[in-house]
């Protein structure tokens, strides 16, 4: 078949037209669904820790047993090599500009229950260097174990202490192993997380469940009607060093 | 043409030594062992897996690092099969729900010479750790 000149230039000149209208077509539909992407109800997972009721069975550790069995946590005689998720400390430590001169031993001595605070501006992700931390659209700050060099920044920028290093094989120091959580390795960082395995499959999370005085009340900060935000309308609530500027999601009402 | 005797038993020994391997596995009996694929247990109670065998044989890594990067960096966990199953994207449930990991998994992998991949440095296998407790999450 021959092909004139005149031929060529209509065939090339309509295929050109053709090949802009597809990606004009393209970029107007994206907009749209990304617009709707976004319409969708935000949220940011969040807890809310109710220390009076807390303080009524001091000693307790339901929360601590539970979330140690779900995710396969050492128990490290050694404490410089401590492995943990959820801890306590006595109030006077937690809290130590929030203490007044005469403030009852009761208040200052009892224990309160610490964990990651998955903070709304986490200074632990801006240091890793391999994004083997980082937080999720729904407020979790996340760990990929697999991505974890153990270089141990994060555990330096976290105000808190939420994030223990493996400096030892931790399988030995496991009493019993949860074969659906996996256990970490030596030479990564570990840390709570929010039970993300738990909460993808409708769950709350291990520590919430396992409380008798239903301490922990979790959801959705980002929803004015969940159960933590009417908590916290209702009673005056506080933070861990909030005035770090990491906007912990975790709330304490004293 | 004298030195012939010292060239040719040189050859020999150079032969000998090249090939002592081959000769070594002979006499151990290890070489028609070897030669055989071994013998997979195949779960009783499945006749599917999550893609066609072929896949599986040549891809399965592949396709773990995917469900991994799905599963921790995205929070995806659906996976749709080629036949339009759908599972959940997990080593130990799915994978090793169906696949006894020590007369499958391992032993292909110690026949390809690939044997203890680093997956279980951290991973369980659901078999081995049953004794020391149930499954807690439903």
């Amino acid at each position: 078949m021959k092909i004139t000149r005149k031929d060529f230039l209509r065939i090339s000149g309509l295929s050109l037209l053709a090949a802009g209208c597809k990606r004009a077509a393209e970029s107007v539909s994206q907009p749209a669904s990304s617009v709707r992407a976004a319409s969708t109800q935000p949220v940011r997972w969040g807890m809310v820790i109710d220390l009076s009721k807390c303080r009524e069975k001091d000693g307790c550790n339901a929360c601590i047993h539970a979330c140690n069995a779900a995710h396969n946590i050492p128990q490290i005689a050694n404490h410089a090599h401590e492995v943990k998720w959820i801890w306590t400390e006595p109030d006077a430590t937690v809290f130590p500009s929030a203490q007044t001169d005469f403030a009852p031993q009761t208040v200052t001595e009892t224990k309160v229950p610490l964990l990651c605070n998955h903070c709304a501006n986490p200074p632990c992700t801006r240091v890793c260097p391999t994004q083997a931390t980082w937080k999720r659209d729904d407020g979790i700050v996340m760990m990929d174990w697999h991505r974890c060099i153990g270089c141990r920044y994060c555990v330096a920028a976290c105000p808190y202490g939420s994030r223990s290093f493996n400096f030892e094989d931790p399988r030995p120091s496991i009493e019993s192993i949860n074969p659906d959580f996996p256990t970490r390795t030596k030479g990564v960082v570990e840390k709570c997380n929010f039970c993300e395995e738990r909460l993808a499959r409708g769950l709350k999370p291990a520590c919430v469940d396992a409380c008798p005085q239903r301490v922990f009340t979790f959801g959705n900060l980002a929803d004015p009607e969940s159960e933590p935000r009417q908590l916290l309308r209702e009673r005056f609530a506080v933070q861990r060093e909030p005035e770090l500027g990491t906007g912990p999601s975790v709330f304490y009402l004293v | 043409m004298r030195d012939r005797v010292w060239i040719f038993a040189g050859l020999a020994f150079f032969v000998a030594a090249l090939t002592c391997p081959a000769w070594y596995a002979v006499a151990n009996g290890k070489a028609s062992n070897k030669s055989k694929p071994p013998n997979l247990e195949l779960p009783a109670n499945q006749k599917e897996c999550v893609a066609p065998a072929g896949t599986m044989r040549a891809a399965h890594m592949q396709m773990l690092i995917q469900w991994r990067e799905d599963v921790v960096r995205h929070g995806d966990r659906r996976f749709v099969a080629f036949n339009g199953k759908v599972y959940e994207k997990s080593l130990t449930r799915t994978c090793l729900g169906c696949h006894n990991k020590e007369q499958f998994c391992d032993r292909c992998h110690a026949y390809s010479g690939v044997s203890d991949p680093y997956c279980w440095n951290c991973h369980n296998d659901p078999q081995t750790v049953a004794g020391s407790r149930t499954r807690s999450t439903p």
